[in-house]
């Protein structure tokens, strides 16, 4: 694809390139008012996404692919809209890819330090998958270069990076506890690069069209939350968008998955919904075109958009297990072991000081008085201070 | 009279820390009461329709006001042990000095040992307790922290907002919210043992601790009161001593 690229005249803007591969003018438009309201800009900044796609040239991309199961890839390709998998990412804008190119070993190299030398400052980085550290990196290696090293080369020199879905963005299930092969999310791997974490298992195709475009047409990156995702799809929490939620309000919950409250529609609280506590656009934009997604199908959201979410289980409890336990615990485990290992030692607390403190609890009824005077006098000349 | 009998009564508890110790126990009991429910919510009123109802929304509405009484009860309390009496000063709240340490390895000989040395008989707390006291008070900062770092996202209030930054310390807010639970039961154990403590003091000293904290007295023997004053613990350096009459506040 990248020698096909080749052939294409780099200079055209990418309302050129759409137009030229036969789509109208109507099916353009109606593509930027459609990925700017998933962006959620308003009707002015629609005006900006046409412009920007009508004069801009294309950006050129290179993306890489290391430890992961290439559904970020997968989920894009999926998207709704003709335009996002046929034009943004099949034919304008890749360079390199692993998983899509034409060309394969020595050629796929050549094309990847071709357009890191021919765009040097200018190529936008997208990484999907983590960099495995341990071992100096050869869980991970392409080429015969490790993930952390090619990482590193083609991140010098470029304008910005996207980590792609919950590998890069925080190390997803290879990361998972013991994480064999130390693997890492991009933030801790590149530094001094902007990062756009765009999380998920996968993300949803619609979101990562959106943050593409949002770098084209308005050339800065989007704003991000503190966790370094675009705020446009993740200041909101599954929670705050599921349309579950009056029943959650309300109390209703499913307490199995076969009883009348499932079949209801109850909120899946109770049987490990992690929607209130992670952040996505799942609620609002949906999956596959906006058909589903897991909670309308009966499915506690699992968090997957959230750091850590294989370990923050079990999926189906309510409470996760407690971090730093290797024996599965909850809190409310170590909590009651703790609460009774209290009650064993106050019980016996208790029990010696009726024997051990006697004398002061006979002064106290008028019992001993002398002999606790006496026995308190003495004390006070040993430690009087 | 026996000498040992001679009681005087000495206002220990001002009235602030009496107030900040009721609401502060009720702040925390409602708190973890809502809590638990928040994470265990009962099947009890589970069916019907949704727009009947609306109680758990109300049992988060009460947690989240808690919350607010406990911090404003939390600060007010800060504000005291500057303006309180040295009973309630926070020079007592960490075992720095020599005679506070002396102090704290002196009370767990004797009250959790057992031995049968020389009793500490303090009329504010005596140091191992005020140094919980001081624990207890890093966990409810941990609890205002991490309770209104879990409020942030969604609030529109610059109060939970000033605690944005916390949940990328802990990596997401799920994880967050496991700590914040946790927070629970370590309040649980420690109002089990403290409630067990006092009845403890109570019965073997008889300085009447436990009305003290509703009254403001405690009851002591003048030659314990002497010796206690003399180790100069309870708000160093030592000021007129408060006694007999009923003071202002
Ligand atoms: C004694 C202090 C406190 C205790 C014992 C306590 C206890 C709890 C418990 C057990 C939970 C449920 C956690 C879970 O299920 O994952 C919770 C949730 C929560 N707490 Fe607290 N909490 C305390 C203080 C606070 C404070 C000061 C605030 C701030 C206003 C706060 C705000 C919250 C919030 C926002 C939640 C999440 C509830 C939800 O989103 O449904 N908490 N708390
Ligand atoms: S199903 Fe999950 S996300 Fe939806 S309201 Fe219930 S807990 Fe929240």
């Amino acid at each position: 694809m990248s020698l096909e690229l080749e052939t294409l005249p780099k200079e055209q803007t990418i309302y050129d390139q759409v137009i030229a591969r036969g789509v109208s003018r109507r099916e353009f438009l109606g593509f930027c008012a459609w990925i700017g309201a998933c962006i959620g800009v308003q009707g002015a900044g629609v005006d900006q996404v046409v412009k920007a796609l009508e004069t801009k040239k294309r950006i050129p991309v290179i993306w890489l692919h290391f430890q992961e199961c290439t559904c970020c890839s997968e989920s894009f390709l999926r998207s709704s809209h003709p335009i996002v998998a046929d034009i943004l990412l099949d034919k304008i804008s890749l360079d390199y890819t692993e998983t899509l190119m034409a060309a394969s070993g020595h050629q796929a190299e050549q094309a990847l330090q071709d357009t890191m030398a021919k765009y040097k400052g200018e190529y936008l980085l997208c990484i999907e998958g983590s960099v495995p550290l341990a071992e100096d990196g050869v869980y991970c290696c392409i080429g015969g270069k490790t993930a952390k090293g090619i990482a590193e080369e083609v991140a010098e020199h470029a304008k910005a990076i996207i980590a792609w879905g919950n590998c890069a963005c925080s190390g997803c299930v290879q990361a998972a506890k013991p994480n064999p092969t130390q693997a890492m999310p991009i933030k801790k791997v590149i530094a001094g690069k902007p990062i756009i974490n765009v999380q998920g298992c996968p993300p949803i195709a619609e979101v990562m069209a959106g943050v593409l475009v949002h770098l084209l047409a308005f050339d800065a990156i989007p704003e991000l939350d503190n966790l370094g995702r675009p705020k446009a799809f993740y200041s909101r929490r599954v929670h705050d968008t599921c349309y579950r939620r009056p029943n959650f309000d309300a109390g209703l919950f499913v307490e199995s998955f076969d009883d009348e409250n499932a079949r209801k529609g109850y909120c899946l609280y109770k049987v490990g919904c992690k929607g209130p506590t992670t952040y996505n656009s799942c609620g609002t934009i949906r999956w596959n075109g906006g058909v589903s997604f897991p909670i309308q199908s009966g499915h506690p959201c699992i968090g997957c958009s959230e750091e850590n979410f294989w370990d923050k289980g079990p999926f189906y409890e309510r409470l996760p297990n407690f971090p730093g336990f290797g024996v599965e615990a909850t809190a409310d485990t170590l909590g009651q072991v703790a609460l009774g290992a209290a009650a064993v030692g106050v019980a016996a607390h208790a029990v010696m000081t009726n024997f051990r403190k006697r004398n002061e609890i006979g002064e106290q009824t008028g019992e001993n008085a002398e002999k606790a005077e006496t026995a308190d006098a003495a004390a006070t000349d040993d430690h009087s201070i | 009279m026996n000498a040992s009998h001679d009681y005087q009564r000495v206002y220990v508890w001002q009235q602030p820390v009496r107030w900040f110790h009721w609401i502060n126990a009720l702040a925390i009991i409602t708190l973890g009461v809502t809590g638990w429910v928040i994470t265990h919510p009962p099947a009890l009123m589970n069916s019907g329709e949704a727009w009947t109802s609306f109680w758990f929304g109300k049992v988060r509405f009460v947690h989240f006001t808690s919350g607010y009484v406990l911090l404003a009860n939390f600060l007010v309390r800060i504000y005291w042990s500057f303006a309180g009496n040295k009973y309630a000063s926070w020079r007592n709240f960490l075992p720095l000095t020599k005679a506070q340490l002396r102090e704290v390895w002196q009370v767990l000989k004797v009250d959790i040992m057992q031995s049968s040395d020389k009793a500490v008989h303090a009329l504010g707390h005596n140091a191992v307790a005020y140094f919980t006291y001081a624990a207890t008070g890093l966990l409810t900062v941990f609890q205002v922290v991490t309770g209104f770092a879990l409020m942030a996202p969604t609030s529109q209030s610059w109060l939970p907002r000033l605690f944005t930054w916390v949940t990328p310390l802990f990596g997401s807010e799920g994880a967050v919210r496991t700590y914040h639970y946790a927070g629970m039961w370590l309040f649980v154990i420690f109002t089990f043992i403290h409630v067990y403590l006092v009845f403890y003091h109570d019965y073997v000293e008889g300085h009447g601790v436990m009305s003290s904290i509703i009254g403001g007295w405690k009851f002591m023997e003048k030659h314990k009161i002497a010796a206690q004053e003399a180790t100069g613990i309870s708000g160093l350096p030592t000021k007129s001593r408060q006694t007999g009459s009923r003071p202002k506040v």
